[in-house]
């Protein structure tokens, strides 16, 4: 047994978390950074916590990761790090050309009070930063929230720092579609582009980190958002968040700062998740939805109700993020399964709200935390099993030790490729979600079944 | 990669090409550790190493906590290892490494698999966190009754100072089990090498001697600097008990407290991975009285000298006789093996850019198969890594490195037990058993071949254009990069999924890996027949 020490019988722990189900600030602000086309991402700190984020995600990835750090030793902990970021500006622009640096805070950092913004000033008055390149930056201090924070604040920054309004629309919709992967912001921007709708994508990870063997390494790959289109963000016709942690902040800014008006939405993940989004855009755009994405809905529909036989009562535990969990979670309870632990490492009080309401028909008997961890995951799930775990790569330890059917989503995926290039949003991405239970529900059938109940056709 | 690949280039010229990039001041720098071997070996030819990185040059290196809770103490499994800090540290640090450990049984402690940490949230960091740290220990105890709990310190950590060290000494007090800190800040040192450093001392005033017992058997060693990457120390460990050789403890492969506890005991010290640990080797001398030899178990010759100098050191003709026949027996396959493979791989050429040892090591199995190393360096080495233990005397302590602890070792006064006389030493080293010896990497660098420390994504950038090696090996932050230039990538930190590569059998999976890695087909396919020839000279079928 590999989780040898989980005992069932659970106490209450106040100061020590366990297998977390989170990460820090900075990571998440690194991942969206890398969504910009010609974006160097910077971690103002010492190195191992850009080596760390680099690692993850190049584990999670299987792509170069590059970011530069501030490579604090002990005398710029003690004397602050200016001089270190304004070398590492100055730095970056000589030796990796990049179109703008976007630098993130670490807790190092921010514990001793590093002003970045007046650090950033410097760089510009002492002509660090070359004409037509530019520093955007975020606070990203890592004992707050957790990487999908982060995140959020990296893509507030990269709005309110380049926008700009000039009074004439653009004729485009801001979607912010969230801590999604690189070939979940493809089909969202697809969803977008059929409805009739022009998007300005921001961060856009595609291209960037899926990106394609040729022979030939380009430190900036094709792919990502353009300073131009960020800049135009203040002229669009409105914005769309997807996901309220990773999202409303930057959308919910150019509202505030440029009138762009804002909704916020869940992620689309599932059947009623991508119903509101297509019937939001719908009405905010003022579109008819097209055939092909309804024919798409019928699709999903189709697979859930020819399968309804497998999925019906099967009781589900989920580890990950809040703004995936709350779809997912309504997806599993629409298809007729029945989610019993959910937790997420992220802080929020909202979550488990929304979680409750979601698994209302069930009653009280849901086990859901947020911030909990894993340990408490495979606690729940020692005293109430289930017969299926849906987690990132470290639920496979509770997987092996308790024998349980498991897919793997979320973040980091480090042990299987797929998640970079099939999405899970969306109708089709319901269908990949769908055809994954399925897999590990059926061959865990197979595997159990009686030679005599061993069935050719399922 | 498209292009003739060669490595008649003159290394002189690529770091005038690298130096012109930079800013003039970093040029400067780099210059002292980008070292052009234009003689016929890179004997006595300087390095410079342990040095800050440059902000902003995008560099291999982690921080001081990966190196004290990643490197050395993530392989313990009986020890809980509680980061003390905001979630990150302990979340990037779980599992990614790939040692492996093996229990008895379910019975036995293994913790690799948890993550622990204290989370700390901004109250902490305003507020102190040792009242949080505290409960933690106590809440750690209370669900898993371990022998020891020890606590590593990030960057905050210091900052707002919290003294782990007190809280460590309260609550072992109050629990009455081993408790221990690490004052390990990612800010400390310039590189991992300091959290080597700070974990290892640590190890050695709290654990080391804590156990007197003895193994009952006749030769025994403690193997230092041996991570158990892929499962090497295990069949390291296997040809060992093979030849009749026990080993007390790793550092810290597979290892667990009581194997440090007493691995005073053991009769004789084999260092793997000088930087990592040769100060422990240096201290358990000076305190218990063992010697100790610097080995490599990776490579098949490199192994079996290895094995010869333990077996002359322990001065045993049935052990000599017995390590002599292993050795045959060991051979023969990896011979045979080495040989098919050869002909695949003459010629080739390789670069190595890693660790604080395996730049060097794994040099032996690229020649075993026929290849050339054109450039090599360290992530986190020091001098004497590059340039041999001769020059530790000229090396300067500079502030990055005065901040590390040195500890004041005296001899034990009741353990102190010289394994040898000074005439058997002096003996063995004549007939060719140096003691606390190593010559580094530069001896076996040959003409027009680089030498780079601490290599930047720029500098490989330029080296693979250049060069145009046949395989490039370094870690997982640059694995995909060289790859996309259509270059096979090996890491030799994690192996990648590979491994063992340790010893004759480790051998003849790194032959094979790197047979597959340089052969494999999929390096002819990188552009499409449109690509290839873009012009439209056919006539259309259906025309």
């Amino acid at each position: 047994m590999l989780l040898r020490h989980t005992p069932k019988e659970i106490t209450e722990r106040k100061s020590l978390t366990i297998n977390p189900v989170k990460t820090c600030q900075p990571i998440g602000a690194m991942y969206a950074a890398l969504g910009i086309h010609g974006c160097m991402p910077h971690s103002h700190g010492s190195q191992g916590c850009c080596a760390y984020h680099r690692s993850t995600l190049t584990r999670h990835y299987r792509e170069p990761i590059m970011a530069a750090t501030s490579s604090f030793t002990e005398g710029a902990s003690v004397f602050g790090g200016q001089a270190n970021l304004v070398q590492a500006i100055d730095n970056i622009f000589t030796t990796y050309d990049p179109d703008l640096i976007a630098v993130h805070t670490t807790c190092l950092s921010e514990t001793i009070g590093d002003d970045v913004n007046q650090i950033v000033d410097k760089a510009h008055k002492d002509g660090k930063v070359p004409a037509g390149k530019y520093v955007i930056h975020c606070s990203t201090p890592s004992y707050v929230g957790s990487h999908v924070t982060g995140f959020s604040n990296m893509v507030k920054a990269m709005a309110v720092q380049f926008a700009q309004k000039t009074g004439k629309t653009n004729g485009k919709f801001n979607i912010v579609p969230g801590y999604v992967e690189p070939s979940d912001m493809t089909e969202i921007k697809d969803m977008v582009k059929t409805l009739g709708i022009d998007p300005i994508l921001f961060p856009d990870t595609s291209g960037i980190l899926n990106g394609p063997l040729t022979g030939k390494y380009a430190m900036y790959p094709k792919g990502g958002v353009s300073v131009k289109e960020l800049k135009s963000t203040g002229d669009s016709l409105g914005s769309i968040g997807l996901g309220t942690l990773a999202s409303a902040d930057a959308v919910r800014a150019l509202d505030t700062q440029f009138k762009v008006p804002c909704q916020v939405l869940d992620l689309p993940i599932g059947l009623l998740a991508t119903d509101r989004f297509i019937n939001t855009l719908r009405t905010a755009a003022g579109v008819c939805v097209p055939d092909a994405i309804t024919q798409d809905r019928g699709r999903l529909l189709d697979v859930i109700s020819d399968m309804q036989s497998y999925l019906y009562g099967k009781k589900v535990a989920l580890a990950g993020d809040p703004d995936q969990l709350i779809p997912l979670t309504e997806f599993l309870v629409t298809i007729g399964m029945k989610p019993v632990h959910i937790v997420t490492g992220t802080p929020g009080k909202a979550f488990t709200a929304r979680i409750k309401e979601i698994t209302a028909r069930f009653g009280d008997d849901i086990n859901v935390k947020g911030p909990g961890d894993m340990f408490t995951l495979h606690q729940w799930i020692k005293n109430e099993p289930v017969d299926l775990l849906i987690a990132n790569t470290y639920g496979k330890y509770i997987a092996r030790d308790e024998d349980i059917p498991y897919v793997r989503f979320g973040f980091p995926i480090l042990d299987r490729v797929g998640h970079a290039y099939f999405p899970t949003v969306g109708y089709r991405g319901g269908i990949r979600l769908l055809e994954k239970i399925l897999g590990v529900l059926m061959d865990r059938q197979d595997r159990d079944a009686l030679e005599e109940s061993f069935e050719l056709v399922m | 990669m498209t292009g003739k690949r060669t490595h008649t280039v003159n290394p002189e010229n690529i770091k005038k090409e690298i130096l012109a990039k930079y800013p003039a001041k970093v040029a400067r720098k780099r210059a002292k550790q980008i070292t052009p071997v234009t003689e016929d070996s890179g004997d006595g030819l300087q390095v410079g190493a342990n040095v800050r990185t440059v902000p902003g040059i995008i560099t291999q290196r982690g921080c001081c906590y990966a190196g004290c809770k990643g490197v050395i103490l993530g392989p313990t499994r009986d020890i809980v290892n509680l980061t003390h800090g905001p979630i990150g540290c302990g979340f990037y640090s779980w599992l990614t490494r790939r040692n492996q450990t093996r229990t008895a049984s379910d019975q036995e402690d293994n913790f690799m698999t948890y993550c622990f940490s204290t989370d700390m949230q901004d109250e902490d960091i305003v507020f102190g966190g040792e009242k949080k740290l505290k409960a933690a220990i106590q809440e750690a105890y209370d669900l898993f009754k371990p022998k020891a709990i020890s606590i590593f310190s990030t960057c905050p950590v210091g900052l707002i100072g919290d003294d782990v060290h007190a809280v460590a000494r309260e609550m072992q007090e109050k629990l009455g089990i081993s408790i221990f800190g690490f004052s390990c800040e990612g800010y400390r040192g310039v590189s991992q090498s300091a959290g080597h450093h700070i974990a290892n001392n640590q190890i050695f005033k709290h654990v080391v001697g804590l156990d007197d017992s003895v193994m009952d058997a006749k030769f025994k060693i403690n193997l230092l600097g041996e991570y158990n990457i892929g499962g090497d120390g295990f069949i390291i460990e296997e040809l060992l008990n093979k030849c009749g050789i026990d080993v007390v403890s790793t550092f810290s492969g597979n290892s667990t407290f009581d194997q440090f506890a007493n691995c005073h005991t053991a009769d004789l010290n084999t260092v793997m991975c000088h930087r990592s640990i040769n100060y422990v080797a240096d201290m358990l001398e000076e305190k218990y009285g063992i010697p100790w030899i610097k080995i490599n178990f990776i490579g098949a010759k490199a192994t079996a000298k290895s094995l010869r100098k333990i077996a002359a050191y322990f001065e045993d003709q049935a052990l000599i006789d017995r390590v002599e026949a292993v050795i045959a027996e060991e051979m023969a396959p990896v011979e045979a093996r080495r040989e098919e493979i050869k002909k695949r791989c003459q010629g080739k050429t390789a670069m190595l850019f890693v660790g604080g040892s395996r730049a060097h090591h794994y040099q032996e199995l690229f020649r075993e198969i026929g290849m050339t190393v054109i450039s090599a360096g360290y992530e986190f080495a020091h001098r004497d890594d590059y340039e041999g233990r001769h020059v530790i005397p000229d090396i300067k302590v500079d502030a990055d490195s005065r901040n590390i602890e040195e500890l004041e070792i005296q001899k034990d006064e009741k353990r102190y037990a010289p394994r040898k006389t000074p005439e058997q030493l002096k003996a063995l080293e004549e007939s060719g058993v140096p003691f606390k010896a190593y010559d580094g990497m530069m001896p076996e660098m040959t003409k027009g071949s680089l030498v780079v420390d601490d290599i930047s994504q720029f500098e490989s950038q330029t080296l693979i254009q250049m060069y145009k090696p046949d395989i490039f090996c370094a870690g997982i932050k640059e694995k995909y990069a060289v790859q996309k230039h259509g270059i096979p990538m090996k890491q030799l930190h994690s192996y990648d999924v590979g491994g063992p590569y340790a010893v004759f059998t480790g051998a003849i999976n790194f032959y094979e890996e790197i047979d597959r890695m340089l052969n494999a087909n999929i390096w002819q396919y990188l552009e499409a027949p449109w690509q290839a020839a873009p012009e439209l000279s056919a006539t259309y079928a259906w025309e």
